[in-house]
Formats: structure tokens, C-alpha cells, sequence
């Protein structure tokens, strides 16, 4: 077996690190990594999309809060749900919703895509926010977690903060696992060739359109994961999960990390939520309440982050390397 | 629904389609001709109405509040392009994306900044302030039909100009090959710098003449915008024609599904769902004409 390259010690090294957490940090900071690792699943199955099929989606948020919401209905009111009934539940409920927005936005590209993509989550934004049927904008609430019971036995309790956190850290390490599978498989090299020129692909004989929409279901599917759980961990669910507020933070993951890796979704997704933990802790300044415009800074950030970081925080670490390796090259 | 009522909603629907011409012009124009998907464009919309509310308090007129409200827009749009959106031609539209999302949160959280969270009202200017009575019960407020001949002014100007002068033809010629253009001593650069400011301006005057009847409140312009993404995509993508049709398609039917879903036979729709027919509308042109009504294939 081939030993491990120095990114590959990395990711052992971070997987290790988050594996041991829990025995030295606080409550707070479990449950806030439990939360980063969800978004990061989230990121990584909009990477699927954006990164590896070259479809930018800026609707993604709707699967990931429809998955939300599907275990609030699930749940009776004040008891909890079986977990494994209703986790696949939400996410054949998600990966459906992508089924029926895929078919139609799958038949656009480029710019439409883009535009197709957020107007149909809109509209799932709209039926959530406009109509009575799960709270309408006052969102709804799952009071109990759900609980993982296979005829009786309970091989663990989401309601403790430490379980979840595991149970969390086992699913990001298995989506990565097998998306790295499913990417390095036959199918990942159409995927691939999809997004370097669809219609090379297309005239190799290879119906692409099932391809992709294989694609944005499966992203969509993951994306119900991700939405299941933060629903779960935060215990409420309201429009703004599904909103399009949700889809450009995500996306957001996504470039900032570095597209096309799934390591760099991981990473953007702790970036940009440390990130924002950070400017929501920022202290007054003149007389003018920081914290309470956060989003302000975050917007210039996200500027600036565009400008002049094309290929994302990935892309910054390979530019340190190149300039070390060929300092005189680079200088040029 | 008798004849009066009919016709009322029948000239609020072409209103709202005229007032989303304005905004969604500037968006296909901006698509269209510089490949820029622009998601701030709502947010001028937003910025428009938010300048008729506080430079009609100053000015103590609307008049002068919407001349001076032109000004500072078609200022910031230029200022935009030169300072971020010429730098994003090259770029893949995903950075697009990223970068005006940014500016509408940087935009929203000034909003917020300067002007608070509250709904704020504009006044109607004094000589449009009549209605005209349509039966004894019924009337329709002068400022709306203004509205609606204002839009409908702008959008024969903007015909003309792309039409008949030599500034709409470069544009023209411009979308179509913008490489041919460059290489003929057009200075493509500023016809860029020129369409995107009058995006802006476009869509920032939609704000300031809705502001009396629409009201000015947060988050307004991401609403539009979502409407007239749909609007550009019924229409086609850079086209114009497409954008009027669409946009006075979307405006009937949106007024016209808020009414309508009473009526319809023993079956109690839900009134709220009336706002995804534009949705609907939307995917029926994706099945039949997945580049819009008048775009071009590809």
C-alpha cells in the first residue's frame, strides 16, 4: 500500500483531532463543532454539484430545511421519532424534491441554472413561509430528539450532547468516504468529464442529463442528512433554513474552502462559521453596535474573498507550497 | 367578478408587470450583454425606494427626490463597475454569484445602519393625489395610471435607444460578439460601464416610483428579485422584448391568482399558494422553451 501524502496525514491528523475533542472541550464548543460538522456535510454535497459537476445550484438550501421539516411532522408532538425511520424519511423526501426541481432545472445551464435553481427554492421558501401549514413564518419546533431504537435496543441517546457529536463525526467521515469512492469510481470520471466539456461527453455516447440529475438527487439527498440533523440539534425549524440567505452561505463554504476537494467544503465550513461566530462576538466600536451589523463585515469579507482568493483557502495553501518549491519560478 | 372589478385588475396586474419591466430590463440587459448575473439587483431596487423615502423628506418633494434619486444611482452604478464588476467579466459566473450576494448583505446592513428595521412610508405628490371613479363605490388613484405611463414612456425610450441610435447599436452588437465589437476601436469597457449604470438606474427608479403605493420596508428588493429572475427567464436571457412580454405576463398573472383562487368550483385552494403561480408559469416555459420566449438557443 502506497503511504500516505502529506494531505492525506493532514486529513488523519484533523480526523483524529475532532475524534478526541469531546474529552477536552467544553459543552459549548461540542455542540458548536457538532453544528460545524452538519454544515460541512452540507457543503460537501453542494461541492458534488458545484465542485465536480460544474452545477453552480443556488437553491440548495431548500433540500437541506425541507429534511427539517419533514421531522417535525414526523415527530408526534412531545415524543420523539424513531431516527431511522424518519432520517430516511427526510431524505427521501429531499432527494424526491430534487428529483421533481432537477428534471426541470437540469434542462438549463450556465446562468439560467443559476437563477432556475434559486427561483424554484424561493417557492419552496414560499410555501413554508406563506402558508399556515408547519407555523408559516414563526417556524415550528421539535421538542424532543428523535431516538435510535432498532427494536428496543438503543445503541445510542441523541440527547446526549457527546453521542450526537460522534454520531455527526461518523456520518461527515462516511459521506467524505464515500463521495472519495463514488468521485474516483467510473461514474465520477463521467461526472468529471461533464463539467470539462458536457458536449464531448454527450457525443462519447454517455447520456449526461441522467448523470447529472443522478447528481442533484444525491446532493439533494445528502443535503436532507445535513438538514435532519441541524434540525434535530437545534430543535426548530423555521423558513430561513430553506431560504436563499442559506444557499449563498453554503456556496459560500464551498469557494472559500476551495471547490472541487470536498476537503475544501469541510474546511470552508469551519472557516465561514468561526467566522461568523467571531463578528457576531465583536465588540462595540465608536459608539456603533458591531455585532448587531455583522453581516455587514461579512459581506465586505466575501468581497474581498472573491477578489482575491480564486481558488479558496485550499488555493492558498498550495500557492505556499509552490513558492517554496520553485521560489524563483513563482517570483516571475 | 363584475366588468369594474375586472378592469381594476386588470390595470393593477399591467402596473405591477410595467413596474417589474423596469426592474427586470436591467437585469437581462446586464445578463444578456456583459454575462454578469447580478443577484444586487433587487437590492437597487430596495436602494431606490429608501432614496425617494429619505431625499423626499429633504427635498420636501418626490419630484426632486427622483432627480436627485437618478443621479446618485446611475453614481453608484458606475462606481460599482469600475471598483468590482469589471473585474468579474473573465471570471466564472459562480464568483458573480459570491460577489453581488456579498453586496447585498453589505447594502441590507447599511439599510439597516442608516435607516432601521421599521416600515416607512411615502407620501403620493400632491397634483396626483386624485382618483378617478370608476361607480359610486369604485375609484382607481391617478398615481398608479401615472405609474404605469411612466414605465411605459421608459420602455419606448429604451426601445429607441437600442433601436435607432448608434449607442443601442454598439450595444447590440455587443452582446453578439463582444470580441468583433473590441476589434472595430469600440471602447467596450465603458459601453459596459454605461449599461450597468443604467441597470442600476433602471432599477433603482422602479423603487422610487413604487415607494408611494408599495411602501419601503427591508428586504423589498430581494422579493423582486426573486420575481424578476422569473421574469428573465420566461423572457429570454438579453432580451428585451421577452422581458416586456414576461414581465406583463407575470403581473396579470399574479394579481389575477390571488383573485381567482376563490372561485374555483368546491375545492378550497389555499389563497397563499396563489404566489407560486408564477412558479408554475415559470416550469410550464422551461418544459416547452428552455431558453425563454425570445432567447437564443445555447
Amino acid at each position: 500500500m502506497r503511504l500516505l501524502r502529506p494531505a492525506g496525514a493532514v486529513l488523519l491528523i484533523c480526523l483524529v483531532a475532532l475524534a478526541v475533542l469531546p474529552w477536552f472541550a467544553e459543552k459549548y464548543y461540542v455542540q458548536l463543532f457538532t453544528k460545524i460538522m452538519i454544515m460541512a456535510i452540507f457543503a460537501m454535497s453542494l461541492d458534488l454539484l458545484v465542485g465536480f459537476t460544474g452545477l453552480v445550484s443556488l437553491g440548495h438550501a431548500a433540500y437541506f430545511g425541507l429534511a427539517g421539516y419533514v421531522l417535525a411532522f414526523a415527530a408526534p408532538q412531545y415524543e420523539a421519532a424513531n431516527l431511522w425511520l424518519s432520517l430516511a424519511l427526510a431524505m427521501a423526501c429531499s432527494g424526491l424534491l430534487a428529483l421533481a426541481i432537477g428534471v426541470l432545472v437540469l434542462r438549463t445551464s450556465g446562468i439560467y441554472f443559476i437563477m432556475v435553481t434559486l427561483a424554484f427554492a424561493q417557492m419552496v421558501f414560499f410555501v413554508f413561509h406563506d402558508t399556515k401549514i408547519a407555523g408559516g413564518a414563526d417556524g415550528i419546533y421539535v421538542y424532543v430528539k428523535p431516538v435510535a431504537a432498532i427494536a428496543g435496543w438503543e445503541p445510542f441517546t441523541l440527547e446526549n450532547y457527546t453521542h450526537f457529536y460522534f454520531v455527526v463525526l461518523a456520518l461527515l467521515a462516511l459521506v467524505y468516504a464515500a463521495l472519495r469512492v463514488l468521485l474516483a469510481s467510473p461514474f465520477g470520471r463521467v461526472i468529471a468529464g461533464i463539467r470539462v466539456n458536457e458536449q464531448r461527453m454527450r457525443s462519447l455516447g454517455f447520456r449526461t442529463f441522467r448523470y447529472k440529475l443522478v447528481c442533484f438527487v444525491l446532493a439533494g439527498v445528502l443535503a436532507g442528512m445535513a438538514g435532519y440533523f441541524a434540525a434535530a440539534q437545534f430543535g426548530f425549524v423555521s423558513p430561513e433554513t430553506l431560504g436563499w440567505h442559506q444557499s449563498g452561505k453554503v456556496l459560500m463554504m464551498v469557494i472559500l474552502g476551495g471547490m472541487g476537494t470536498l476537503t475544501g467544503a469541510v474546511l470552508g465550513a469551519f472557516a465561514m462559521m468561526l467566522l461568523e461566530l467571531g463578528l457576531q462576538g465583536l465588540p462595540d466600536f465608536g459608539g456603533m453596535e458591531v455585532a448587531k451589523h455583522w453581516q455587514l463585515l461579512l459581506g465586505v469579507f466575501i468581497v474581498f474573498a472573491v477578489l482575491l482568493l480564486p481558488h479558496g483557502l485550499l488555493g492558498l495553501g498550495r500557492l505556499a507550497s509552490r513558492l517554496r518549491r520553485k521560489p524563483a519560478e513563482a517570483a516571475e | 367578478m363584475d366588468a369594474n372589478t375586472f378592469l381594476i385588475q386588470v390595470l393593477n396586474g399591467i402596473q405591477y408587470g410595467l413596474l417589474l419591466f423596469l426592474v427586470a430590463s436591467g437585469l437581462t440587459l446586464i445578463l444578456g450583454i456583459m454575462g454578469i448575473i447580478n443577484l444586487a439587483h433587487g437590492t437597487f431596487y430596495m436602494v431606490g425606494a429608501y432614496l425617494a423615502f429619505s431625499l423626499s423628506q429633504y427635498f420636501g418633494s418626490l419630484w426632486l427626490a427622483m432627480a436627485g434619486g437618478v443621479v446618485i444611482a446611475v453614481a453608484i452604478g458606475l462606481a460599482l463597475e469600475w471598483l468590482l464588476i469589471s473585474r468579474l467579466y473573465h471570471r466564472d459566473h459562480l464568483y458573480q454569484v459570491l460577489l453581488t450576494y456579498g453586496l447585498i448583505l453589505i447594502f441590507e446592513e447599511l439599510r439597516s445602519v442608516v435607516f432601521g428595521d421599521d416600515v416607512h412610508g411615502v407620501a403620493v405628490p400632491e397634483a396626483l393625489r386624485a382618483s378617478i371613479p370608476l361607480t359610486e363605490t369604485l375609484s382607481y388613484p391617478v398615481y398608479r395610471l401615472w405609474m404605469s405611463a411612466v414605465c411605459l414612456a421608459l420602455a419606448a425610450g429604451m426601445y429607441l435607444l437600442i433601436q435607432k441610435t448608434r449607442l443601442g447599436m454598439t450595444i447590440r452588437a455587443g452582446s453578439a460578439n463582444r470580441e468583433m465589437v473590441q476589434s472595430l476601436g469600440i471602447n467596450i469597457n465603458l459601453l459596459y460601464r454605461l449599461v450597468f449604470a443604467l441597470g442600476v438606474a433602471l432599477a433603482a427608479f422602479a423603487g422610487m416610483i413604487a415607494a408611494p403605493v408599495a411602501s419601503v420596508f427591508p428586504g423589498m428588493g430581494n422579493q423582486v428579485l426573486i420575481v424578476c429572475f422569473v421574469v428573465v427567464v420566461i423572457g429570454g436571457i438579453g432580451s428585451v422584448k421577452g422581458a416586456m412580454l414576461a414581465a406583463i405576463l407575470i403581473g396579470l398573472v399574479d394579481t389575477f391568482g390571488s383573485v381567482l383562487t376563490f372561485r374555483i368550483g368546491g375545492v378550497q385552494l389555499l389563497p397563499e399558494l396563489s404566489g407560486m403561480m408564477i412558479y408554475l408559469l415559470m416550469a410550464a416555459v422551461l418544459l416547452a422553451r428552455p431558453e425563454g420566449l425570445f432567447g437564443r438557443r445555447g
